[in-house]
């Protein structure tokens, strides 16, 4: 789960970590008393989305400005201009795809006077089963850049877990980022506060990019993305309270709600399959054979009659589907349970579109028989291969 | 021979008086020698667990408040954990204190902080952990621990590990068909943090003698897959070499997000499928386009 920006600099802010003063604003109304309510004489007017790229990113109505997503403004007038520009206007940047995302929360900041940038992470690093602080001197800059071109600028600490930041962690961090004076004595408290922050709140990730050293010497967050552990959310009912809906997929929230894994992609075969890793396959099978799947979903090893009708209804409520692949492996799910819970969808939901099924596993005879003997416009599948070569014919042919 | 898990096996069930440490334990009792000989629920120690199995025989099993009771009572030297995943963490702590063998966690959703702190005293255990988010490990006729479906195993020649559970049913029933058969097939799961790596199942695998070839079954998301490659070129370089077919899963994710295994994302770059494809292809792994082919490229490879 994802947070805006002006979310984390406060959630940061409550551990202890140096932010700048700064107002969040959801209409242009509140723009002028935001901005009087800091000091100036620079004010940054930034966009609240969930999508990194803001600065580079533009806006497409024309009646945004051709500025980004993050201006500067040196009056308050000014601020109140920009945000009257970009409050309800589409920002496009490299990650939100062409689409865009509509700005519907802005943050105005005190200004900064910046010495350098500087990039700070922490995640879980898989390969040592850590938490990690990922550090480089090249802030401000993409750090997939910087980890493709420079890699040996990006230095990793891994903390023991029952140890936590120790002073030899703090050290080889502001070695990293040749730290000095006011910074490097900051970064005896900041970098264990942003750790703590991490661990209490299950986060699994954070991202600080960039880092500033101001020019009178000290530390401050510029910029901070955090993300949290989904499955850790029921003991942070404060971390679930800040989630924005309107930043995600309605198809989503809908899957989340009765517990399917679900991604929307942009495709035009819609998938129902058991298994994330058979769902990913199934994917990876229909773009083999030509075709771009509209989805990702997995409906778990105990999918039950309800959460098939559930899977199928979001399914078939996306209009880019033109034909759907159910691909089932009953090993603890026996094929005739599933079988029923497809007719039962199909008769309740409708089928405007080809539907190839394929079933394999426990009591596969019986539930392949329920099928052909249900009536309904059902294309029976074989294994993987088939049924994908069955639905992207049937999807190419319509 | 097989590897982790035999007909000698001993298995505490944790978590054993819920409806899914129930259900699969029936299903466990009623296949092959698999020995389940206790529970433990914390709060119901002295009390029995009654069970059906699948041919309608009844069962029988005492439960216990702690680990350390019941490998105490019953010489137990693995323990499964069907514990819903807010304690699972402390379940699986539990297990490493009462220095239990081999303990194979199947819950799905365990926060990943919390697998941080079981892999740090897992360091320092002699234990081994399966999983989490795994479907366990089965070795045909003889043991199986978790949820795997007995009914498409066959006892044979290819050892099939995998972070995905479907995925190895695909792999053990396309081998089955094959007239292959498996060794063990074992599932490491798609959490992000887990006990147990591709290195470490292949190593065993390699050391079996009775595994002539192997299926290893990757996803998007770490480097484990690129690790296992680099692993099996090296073995190789020191005569240690058995035919490997390999499949990953997730060339068509979009990067950033999470496929329904919290350990299945591309992030910041890296995990992506075609690296793994190609660090697997560079170390002889002969990669399967399509997770429907497993069985016949590896009967392919092995006709040479």
């Amino acid at each position: 789960m994802n947070i805006h920006e002006y979310q984390a600099k406060a959630l940061l802010k409550g551990f202890g970590a140096p932010v700048a003063a700064g107002v969040p604003v959801f209409s242009a109304g509140e723009a002028e008393a935001a901005a009087r309510s800091l000091p100036g004489p620079l004010w940054v007017v930034k966009s609240q989305i969930h999508a990194g790229g803001r600065g580079k990113g533009r806006f497409k109505e024309a009646s945004a400005g051709e500025k980004g997503g993050v201006r500067l403004a040196r009056s308050v007038d000014e601020v109140v201009t920009f945000a009257s520009e970009m409050l309800g206007s589409t920002l496009v940047t490299k990650q939100t795809g062409p689409a865009g995302k509509q700005v519907n929360r802005l943050y105005i900041e005190d200004g900064a006077d910046i010495a350098r940038e500087l990039y700070c992470s922490l995640l879980v690093d898989r390969a040592v089963g850590r938490v990690a602080f990922v550090v480089s001197t090249e802030g401000g800059m993409d750090i997939e850049t910087v980890a493709h071109d420079t890699p040996e600028k990006i230095v990793s600490v891994a903390i023991d877990p029952e140890a936590g930041v120790t002073a030899a962690d703090v050290a080889a961090i502001v070695s990293a980022l040749k730290l000095d004076g006011p910074a490097a004595e900051d970064a005896k408290t900041l970098f264990p506060t942003l750790y703590r922050a991490f661990v209490d709140k299950d986060m699994s990730l954070l991202e600080v990019n960039p880092l500033i050293v101001l020019k009178d010497g000290h530390l401050r967050l510029l910029d901070a993305k955090v993300s949290f552990d989904g499955n850790a959310l029921f003991r942070h009912p404060d971390v679930e309270a800040l989630r924005d809906l309107s930043e995600e997929d309605d198809k989503e929230i809908e899957a989340h709600k009765h517990d399917l894994a679900y991604v929307a992609l942009s495709g035009n075969i819609g998938c129902m399959v058991n298994g994330a890793g058979l769902a990913m396959a199934t994917m990876d099978i229909i773009k083999l054979y030509g075709a771009e799947p509209a989805n990702f979903l997995d409906v778990g090893g105990g999918a039950s009659r309800e959460k098939v009708t559930a899977a199928f209804k979001i399914i078939t409520a996306d209009p880019a589907v033109k034909g759907i692949l159910i691909n089932i492996f009953g090993g603890i799910m026996k094929c005739d349970v599933i079988a029923e819970g497809v007719i039962a969808a199909v008769r309740e939901v409708g089928l405007q579109v080809p539907l190839v099924v394929r079933l394999e596993g426990t009591n596969v005879a019986l539930g392949k028989k329920i099928i052909s003997e249900s009536g309904l416009d059902v294309i029976a599948a074989d294994d993987l291969d088939d049924a994908a070569k069955k639905i992207v014919a049937a999807v190419k042919g319509a | 021979m097989s590897i982790l898990v035999n007909k000698d096996t001993k298995v505490i069930v944790q978590g054993l008086t819920g409806k899914t440490g129930t259900f699969h334990t029936e299903q466990a009792l009623g296949y092959g020698a698999t020995q389940m000989v206790a529970g433990v629920t914390p709060g119901k120690g002295g009390s029995t667990w009654e069970g059906t199995l699948p041919d309608g025989r009844k069962a029988q099993l005492p439960v216990f408040d702690t680990v350390a009771e019941a490998r105490e009572a019953t010489g137990a030297n693995a323990s499964v954990v069907y514990v819903p995943p807010k304690f699972a963490g402390a379940s699986i702590v539990e297990a490493i204190d009462a220095e239990v063998p081999l303990i194979v966690a199947i819950t799905e959703g365990i926060p990943v902080l919390d697998m941080v702190k079981v892999k740090a005293r897992l360091d320092r255990s002699t234990s081994r952990l399966l999983g989490p988010n795994c479907p366990g490990v089965l070795t045909p006729g003889e043991c199986k621990i978790g949820i795997m479906p007995g009914s498409i195993f066959r006892k044979g020649s290819v050892g099939i590990v995998s972070r995905s559970g479907t995925l190895t049913y695909e792999a053990v029933f396309q081998t089955t068909n094959e007239g292959l058969g498996q060794t063990t097939a074992v599932g490491i799961g798609g959490d992000p943090v887990k006990g147990t790596e591709f290195i470490d199942v292949l190593e065993l695998f390699l050391a079996d003698p009775e595994t002539t070839s192997i299926v290893m079954i990757g996803e998007i998301g770490g480097s484990a897959e690129e690790a296992a490659a680099e692993f099996l070129r090296d073995e190789a370089k020191r005569g240690r070499m058995k035919p490997v077919v390999g499949f990953i899963a997730g060339r068509t994710a979009p990067p950033g997000r999470t496929m329904g295994h919290a350990g299945a994302v591309i992030s910041g770059g890296k995990g992506g499928a075609e690296d793994k494809i190609a660090a697997m292809e560079a170390a002889g792994i002969v990669v399967s386009p399509s997770p429907a082919q497993l069985g016949r490229t590896l009967a392919r490879r092995l006709k040479g």
